[in-house]
């Protein structure tokens, strides 16, 4: 009961977009088309799990057992970069469809702020492992979520008349608002 | 040459100034603009990492080798921020507090990555660290700007140390929805506009 909380809470309460402001940069960059959008979804979810678990288990066994916490920053970011790299080259040899589908996405998410901030607030938060695993797969989800709600409604934004000095990002920013209010109705469910 | 580290300089602080003509960095100006004392905070510390990470990074242009340069630069973006993080951690305890996960964020703070290979890894150290400072006090100006805008509609005041300093009259209401989530994105996405009414020259 407690873990449904928990993935209702970080999918829809504290959506890692809208109301963390976590990987925005992506956020705006790949949602013009729905096809983007998707395939970057996907590649977080992949990523993010993946990272959330093993930056877990390196700050766990490794930074807490021999106390050079001072090192998180560090050690998690150089985690999530090989594994982005690692991830890549296994996809390309073994699944090649998956891999084609994910493309120029997987690279990108090295600096994705969202994977380095969940596994940062899945420490802060003193999270137990399996805590965790749902904490990380529900965020990835949260984020494909609103990502691809705010890809369709850029699509009809894109063949609406904007005036000039709105265009692009700044009529963007402001479609984000009007989504995050919507995402604020939530907050009272947790 | 003087003439040249200007210009590197000055860049940063209209003509390509982040995030408002470079549309980079945009999680901590939503994240960190509630109140001007984080912004402000927050545009010193991302400064601070840059001019180092530059330097360094242009330092090491010649012997790191192409292939695996990300990496390198992420590490050496990394440890300023690990050094950043622990002065704060000492020095400005409250403000720390306050800025949370975003200060290990700066890591992935896609301007501090953008000029080391954007810039610091093409030109020599001294002209890097002049972009790095300009792009570095030009992003701390918007995060000022934002955040003045949304903690004077949010609160009717500035509070600076903790004392508030007070704008408008007791009769005015607070526009709380400035201060909440979704006010960041308006907010920016008007300051956006109005930037784009003034023209680059």
């Amino acid at each position: 009961m407690d873990l449904i909380l928990l993935a209702i809470g970080c999918i829809f309460v504290n959506n890692i977009l809208l109301a963390q402001f976590l990987g925005n940069c992506p956020f705006l960059g790949t949602s013009n088309k729905m096809e983007t959008a998707v395939g970057m979804s996907m590649a977080v979810v992949f990523v993010l799990v993946m990272a959330g678990v093993i930056s877990w288990m390196v700050d766990h066994y490794l930074l807490k057992t021999l106390d050079i916490e001072y090192l998180r920053t560090v050690s998690f970011i150089l985690v999530i970069a090989s594994l982005v790299q690692f991830v890549e080259m296994f996809l390309k040899k073994s699944i090649p469809a998956l891999y084609a589908g994910l493309g120029i996405f997987l690279p990108l998410i090295t600096t994705n702020c969202a994977v380095m901030g969940v596994c940062l607030i899945n420490i802060k938060e003193e999270y137990t492992f399996v805590q965790v695993l749902v904490s990380s797969f529900s965020y990835a989800v949260g984020f494909g979520l609103a990502l691809i709600i705010f890809a369709g409604l850029r699509e009809r934004i894109n063949i609406a008349r904007v005036p000039k000095p709105l265009q692009d990002t700044s009529i963007g920013l402001i479609t984000a608002g009007i989504l995050s209010l919507s995402f604020f109705a939530f907050k009272g469910m947790v | 040459m003087a003439q040249s580290i200007a210009k590197e300089f000055t860049k940063g602080l209209w003509t390509e100034i982040a995030p408002f003509r470079i549309v980079l960095g945009l999680c901590p100006i939503l994240a960190v603009t509630k109140t001007v004392e984080n912004g402000i905070g927050m545009g010193l510390a991302t400064t601070f990492v840059l001019v180092f990470s530059n330097f360094f990074v242009s330092l090491f242009r010649n012997i790191i080798p192409a292939k695996v340069r990300i990496p390198c630069f992420i590490v050496i973006i990394a440890t300023f921020v690990t050094i950043v993080e622990l002065l704060m951690q000492a020095y400005t305890y409250p403000l720390f507090l306050k800025l949370g996960i975003f200060i290990p964020l700066i890591v992935v703070n896609c301007i501090v990555l953008g000029r080391a290979e954007a810039f610091a890894s093409k030109n020599a150290p001294h002209l890097s660290i002049a972009d790095g400072l300009g792009m570095g006090i030009g992003f701390t100006l918007s995060l000022a700007v934002l955040s003045a805008v949304r903690e004077v509609l949010g609160t009717g005041a500035i509070t600076f140390y903790e004392t508030p300093i007070v704008l408008f009259g007791p009769a005015f209401e607070p526009f709380t929805f400035m201060v909440e989530a979704p006010g960041a994105f308006v907010c920016l996405g008007l300051l956006l506009c109005f930037m784009n009414l003034i023209p680059k020259k």
